[in-house]
Parts: C-alpha cells; structure tokens; sequence
C-alpha cells in the first residue's frame, strides 16, 4: 500500500499549498498517537513518584512496572492461553475455508453464490445473538478429560477455537474465493491430464498459488483472535483458561490503584499485535482491504 | 455421503448452461472417482457443517427461545412457551431498554458524523504522495490493531477520575472539580465514544484508501481539463465513482455500531450511561439472574437490525464478485 502510491502523483497537475496540510497532519498524527505514547510513558514510571509528583511531571523511571505486571499478572500463562487459541484456530481457518474456496470457486458453481452467502453472512452476526444456545450445546457436548479438563466443550480451549474458525471461515472463504476465480482454468486441467485427485489439485496447485492472500488473512486473522474478548468471556469460566486480553482486566482488578502497573500490562498485552503491525503491515492492510475493494 | 452437513454434494454432471461466460471449468466432474467425490464432499462439508451447526443454527435457536420463558438451568423442559411476551416487556417494563436503544442509535450517528467524515478526509489527504504520507498513514491506523478492550484500557489512563490525563490537566488550568469521565451517565457515552472512533476512523481511512486507487485516474484529469477545482473534482467525480466502497463503509459502520461491546464492559459491564442493547444481552443470560428468554428477545432485535445490513452488503459484495 506504501509503495503504490506513485501513480498517484502523476495525476496530479497542480499542487496545492502543502505546508498548512502538513501542519494539519502532524498535529492530528501526533494527537492520534498520544493515547499509546501516554501508556508507554505511564509504564515506564514509578507509582510512588507519581503519587507524590502527578502524571504531569518528569521523573521517576523505571522498568520495574513492567517486571511486576509479567510476574503478578502471571502473563506468561495468559500468553499461552492466547497462543493456544489463536494459533490452531487461524490455521484451521485457513485451511477449512480454502477447501471451501477451491470447491465453490471450481465445482459447485450452482450453489456457489448461495453458499458463499451463507459463509459471509455469518461473519457478521452479531456474537451475542448465538450465545444461549451456544452455551447450552458448548455445556452438553461431552468431552474426554484428556481433551477438556472441564469434560464439555464449554470451558475449553477447543471450544473457542471452534467458534472463532465458525465465525472467520465466512470471511477468509470469500476473500479466497475470488483469488481462485482469477487463476487461469488450464491450470487446473493440467493436473487433471496429470491424473491429480481432487485433493492434490487443491493442495499441490491452487494452495501454494494463493500464499499472498493467505499471507495476509493470516494477519488480519491473528490479530482478531488475539483481539477477542467476548467469546472468551462468554465460553470459559476457568481464570487460568483465560487469554491475555481478559487477563488484564485482573491486573485492572487486583491493583486497580496503580496505573503505571496497569500501562505497563496494556503495552505487554499490545506487543504481538504491534510486532504483527510493524513487521507485516504491508500485508494486514491487504489483508484488510481485500474483501472490501472487491465489492 | 455419510457426511453430516454436506447438503451440498458435488454435482453430478457438469452445469451446461452458464450465463455469460462459457463453460470453462467442471467438464471433467462426471470422470470424478468415488475418492474425488468424498473429498470434495468434505472440503466443502466439514466448513459448511461448522459454520451452520455453530453459527445460524444457534441463531436460529435464539428466535425460538425469544419467545419463551427459561432461567436456562433446568432442562428443556422447563422452558415455557409465553408468545410475544418478551417483547412488549422488552419496550414496556424493561427501564434500561430505552436508554440502550438510544445509546445504540447516538453511537451509530456519532460512527458517521465523525469517524467515518474524518477518515474519508484523512484518505483523500493522503492519497497523493506526500513527503511522510506513509508515516501518516501508519499512525491513524496504529489503533485498528489494538484491542477494543485494550483500547478501554489505554483510555482510562486519560479518562481516569483520580490518575486520569485530562483532569491532572485540567486541575492545571482551572480550579473546577474532577470530572468522572467515564462513572457520570451523563457524558461517559461521549468519553467512549471519542475512543470508539479513535479506532474506527483508521479502519474507515483504509478502505477509502484502497477505493480512492480503484478510481480510474482519467476521471480526475477530465475533470481537471474542464477546469474543476479539488473539491468540486471530489464531489462530482470521485466520489460518485466511490459506491461500492460507501457501501461497504456504510455496512460496516452500522454493524460495528450494533456489535458495540467491548469497550462498555470493560467499563462498567454496560451500566449507568452506558447502556447498550448487546451488553444488556450478554448481562441477561450470562449474568446472576439469567432471563434466558428475555434476553434472547433482545438478541434478536439486534439480529433483526443486522440482517437488513448483512442483506445488503452480502448483495452488493457477491455482486462485485460475479463481475
């Protein structure tokens, strides 16, 4: 997105007075990032010379916010949690809704607008809607304890990562379908001569095709799950299940009076997504304008 | 095949008719093994029979508790049929649905009046090299990747009544009283309204962004030869040729205006102020006094409202896609 912005400038014959635009800019950029520059600066000071100096004075640094925060939060268990949701749960979207993809966008073309509808749709539901009865069969649906400590899918891990595959597949199938709608027909035909099954069509031809779309899903769909905060508040009672993001409302609750604690947990609790920002930009606001510049 | 869900098993034979485009795809399908067929039976099977067994089944069964009685512990039953019960209690005896309903309408007007104007303008703005454009644009979108909730948090650090930004400051500047940003049910709303569209307006900059590159440059430099200032040139010429894209925007803003959650209960669990028609629901059947009943009631007028939405946008996307 970045880099594509040349053909831009060509249009544009005349040019306008920048320097007020760049004025208007900086400061609405700098207001726009003060609210994250304000919890890093928070995390970074000590409580006892806050207290005594207020939040707008200078002084007091420490990292020892961020030692305690790691430590009396127990992130490192929530952390895990969220590893343990999220990870299986966007490879498994991805896998199931390319499937999808390769099906609706190659042979079932009669159902094809029907289905993806169906898919589609779904991702936009609101969650809330489908909670009770989710509940109840998350509760009934027994569970070997190797699997679920809690012995239903309720409380569960699996659980979460169900509904989240559930809720991404729609989107993901129909971003992908469109990807493989654009890939040449001959390709396919090729692998068939070759005596390709299905699968191998699938697996071997269309999937390494599509890693630039799946690249970007990928992102987009990581940060959503690390994200969430109702499915998990909704599907697991266990604190020790919980993932990071509804951790901190225990930081919040335990040491509600300290502030400096609480940045330092959200700027810890905020690294993945902002790792996955900075690192994968280019390929998140792809990711997040696929679907939309199609329409 | 033995395969639960999978009402939708390959076809048999090959579409013969298609419209518009020949037939370029599926003339191999009646060569399809057995394999080929089971395999093809599951790739579509196992994700449809996810999506429907755990999305619109349950959505489908919360229609049907709404118009019931059930404290959502006895078995099935328990529960009691009462008719459209739910609902006149939901608009006649229900004090916060009122409040909620209005909260929900002020968060989407306030969605649109400013987050979405803002980020369209922060879009037309960069979309055009400037010195630094990428950095610009990198910051208004910093909050897309944050958390609802955490985005709760870092604005509590602001919003805080005794540790908060805003009152040090303002304690700084006059001697007025500590305002409760986010405890006072009378400007709480504002106050998370400010940072509901801190994060919405990136999102909403992105996709006016990526619709502002869709438009076929010989518009703008026609409408440049006939002399039409920038502003006319967007209001006549650009944006017209943006529609699709306000349409995505428009769903969006809607949507996320209903799904509203995270940032109210991380507040105050959508209470005093902050009512809103999905936290009310969630409080009703996952709270202490569960009304499974009355509170599938009220998902569904939250559903009903979203299906108008997702109607259209689904139209309008699937569309795009045929073309």
């Amino acid at each position: 997105m970045t880099a594509t912005t040349l053909p831009a400038a060509r249009r544009r014959r005349i040019r306008p007075a920048r320097a007020p635009l760049h004025t208007f800019l900086v400061i609405t950029a700098l207001a726009w990032f003060f609210p994250v520059l304000w919890a890093v600066i928070n995390s970074l000071r000590d409580y006892d010379y806050t207290t005594v100096h207020g939040y707008l004075s200078l002084g007091g640094f420490t990292l020892d916010n961020y030692v305690d925060a790691w430590t009396q939060g127990e992130m490192p268990v929530y952390f895990a949690n969220s590893l343990l949701i999220t990870v299986p749960a966007v490879i498994l979207t991805l896998f199931l809704s390319s499937c999808a993809a390769f099906v609706l966008s190659n042979y079932s073309r009669r159902f094809n607008l029907v289905m993806l509808a169906v898919f589609l749709a779904a991702n936009l539901l609101p969650p809330q809607a489908l909670l009770v009865p989710l509940f109840r069969l998350y509760t009934s649906v027994r569970l070997p304890f190797w699997i679920s400590e809690s012995g239903s899918l309720y409380d569960s891990h699996m659980g979460v990562v169900l509904i989240h595959v559930a809720f991404q597949i729609g989107f993901c199938t129909f971003v992908l379908s469109n990807f493989m709608k654009a890939m040449p027909a001959s390709l396919l035909e090729a692998a068939r001569v070759d005596g390709a099954s299905v699968f191998q069509q699938y697996w071997k031809v269309v999937l390494p095709l599509c890693r630039p779309s799946l690249a970007a899903l990928a992102t987009l769909l990581v940060t959503w799950i690390y994200n969430d905060f109702f499915w998990a508040l909704a599907l697991l009672s266990s604190g020790d299940k919980m993932p990071i993001t509804t951790a901190l409302q225990n930081l919040q609750g335990a040491f509600f009076v300290d502030y400096n604690l609480l940045s330092a947990g959200s700027v810890i609790v905020a690294l993945p997504t902002l790792i996955v920002f900075f690192l994968l930009q280019r390929h998140f606001v792809a990711g997040l304008t696929l679907g939309a510049s199609k329409g | 095949m033995a395969t639960p869900g999978t009402t939708e098993a390959p076809p048999s034979a090959p579409p013969t008719r298609d419209r518009e485009r020949p037939p370029r795809r599926g003339g191999t399908s009646l060569r399809h093994g057995r394999r080929d067929r089971i395999s093809l039976a599951l790739m579509l099977g196992v994700p449809a029979f996810l999506v429907v067994g755990l999305v619109w089944l349950p959505a489908a069964a919360t229609v049907l508790l709404s118009f019931t009685r059930w404290d959502g512990i006895g078995g099935p039953e328990t529960i009691e049929w009462v008719g459209t019960q739910n609902y006149t209690d939901a608009f006649t005896l229900y004090p916060p649905f009122g409040p909620a309903l209005r909260n929900n309408v002020v968060w989407l007007v306030f969605l649109f009046a400013v987050p979405t104007v803002l980020g369209m303008f922060f879009a037309v703005l960069l979309d055009r090299e400037l010195r630094g454009g990428p950095v610009y644009q990198s910051v208004f979108y910093l909050p897309v990747v944050l958390s609802l909730a955490l985005t709760g948090f870092i604005w509590q650090l602001i919003y805080s009544s005794d540790q908060g930004l805003l009152n040090a400051f303002l304690a700084l500047v006059s001697d007025a009283p500590a305002v409760d940003w986010f405890g006072d049910p009378d400007i709480n709303l504002y106050a998370v309204l400010v940072a509901a569209g801190w994060k919405h307006t990136g999102y909403i900059m992105l996709l006016y962004l990526a619709g502002l590159k869709a438009v076929d440059p010989s518009l703008r430099e026609a409408a440049a030869i006939d002399g039409a200032g920038s502003v006319r040139t967007f209001t006549s010429v650009v944006f017209p040729a943006l529609v699709p894209i306000n349409v995505v925007v428009v769903v969006v803003t809607v949507i996320d205006a209903l799904r509203a959650f995270d940032l109210v209960w991380i507040i105050n669990r959508g209470r005093n102020g902050l009512e809103l028609i999905s936290a009310l629901v969630t409080s009703n059947v996952i709270g202490e006094a569960s009304r499974v009943g009355f509170g599938s009631a009220l998902a569904v007028i939250m559903l009903a409202f979203s299906l108008v939405f997702i109607a259209i946008y689904v139209s309008t996307v699937l569309r795009g896609a045929q073309r």
